[in-house]
C-alpha cells in the first residue's frame, strides 16, 4: 500500500459511503417505481386467456 | 390443465416484483414484459415441479433469471438497449434523486456484467437474502457476496466519473454519440 494522508483516507471512506448510499437509493427508486405500477392489464388478460383456453379444451 | 386459484393469485401477486427485476436487469420495458410473460407461461406449464410450501416468488425469479441469461447469451453481440423507455414509463418519477442522476445510474447499471447486476438487484432491491440469491443464481453464497461487492465498487467508479462531468453531455449530444457508435 502506498503512503496516504490519513485525512484523504477518511475523505475517501466517507465519499465511498455517500456514493454507496446513493447507489442503494437509486436502485430502490428504480425498482420501487416499477412496483408502484402494480399488475398491468396485459398479465391479467394473459391468465384469463389461459383459463378460457383450458375451459375450451375441456368441453 | 386448470389453473388452481391459489396458484393463479400467487403468480399474479408476483408480477410487480418480477417486472421490477426484469426491467432493472434488461433496461427495457418491452423486453422485460416479454420476459415476465414467458416466465408466467413456463411456470404454469411446469407448476407440477413447484414444491408447495417453498418460496413461489424465488421459484419465479429463478425462471426469469434463467430466461434472461439464455437470451443474453444469444444477444451478447448486440448493443444493450438502455433507451430510457423504462425511466419514461415510471408513473411517479423519483424526484428525490433527480432526473440526471437517475439517468446516470441507469446507464451505469446497464454497464455492469450481468452476473454482478443480477446479484446486486436481488440483494439490494428485491429483498432476498444472500442465501436465496445464491439459490436463484445457482451459485455459492460467497460468490453472490463478492459479485454484490464488485457491483457496488464498479457502480461507484462509474458514477464518480459521471459525477465529475456533472452536467456532462446533454441528451441531444448523447443521442448523437449513440448514433455514431
Amino acid at each position: 500500500m502506498t503512503k496516504t494522508e490519513i485525512g484523504s483516507v477518511q475523505n475517501e471512506a466517507s465519499l465511498g459511503r455517500e456514493i454507496q448510499s446513493k447507489i442503494g437509493e437509486q436502485l430502490r427508486a428504480l425498482y420501487d417505481g416499477v412496483l408502484d405500477q402494480g399488475v398491468p392489464d396485459r398479465f391479467v388478460d394473459l391468465l384469463r386467456r389461459l383459463e378460457d383456453k383450458d375451459d375450451g379444451e375441456r368441453r | 390443465m386448470k389453473l388452481d386459484p391459489s396458484v393463479r393469485d400467487a403468480v399474479l401477486a408476483a408480477v410487480p416484483s418480477l417486472r421490477a427485476f426484469a426491467i432493472s436487469l434488461s433496461g427495457n420495458v418491452d423486453r422485460a414484459d416479454d420476459l415476465v410473460q414467458e416466465t408466467m407461461l413456463r411456470a404454469l406449464a411446469n407448476i407440477h415441479s413447484f414444491q408447495p410450501g417453498t418460496n413461489m416468488s424465488a421459484w419465479l425469479f429463478t425462471i426469469l433469471r434463467n430466461l434472461f441469461r439464455s437470451e443474453y447469451r444469444k444477444r451478447r453481440r448486440e448493443v444493450e438497449d438502455t433507451d430510457g423507455s423504462y425511466a419514461d414509463s415510471l408513473k411517479s418519477h423519483p424526484e428525490q434523486v433527480g432526473r440526471v442522476e437517475f439517468e446516470e445510474f441507469r446507464v451505469a447499471l446497464g454497464k455492469l456484467p450481468p452476473d454482478q447486476r443480477e446479484a446486486l438487484i436481488l440483494v439490494g432491491a428485491s429483498g432476498f437474502s444472500y442465501e436465496e440469491a445464491a439459490e436463484i443464481c445457482g451459485c455459492a453464497v460467497g460468490t453472490i457476496k463478492s459479485r454484490v461487492n464488485r457491483a457496488r465498487g464498479r457502480l461507484a467508479e462509474l458514477m464518480q466519473i459521471e459525477g465529475a462531468e456533472d452536467f456532462g453531455p446533454d441528451h441531444t449530444t448523447r443521442a448523437v454519440l449513440a448514433d455514431s457508435n
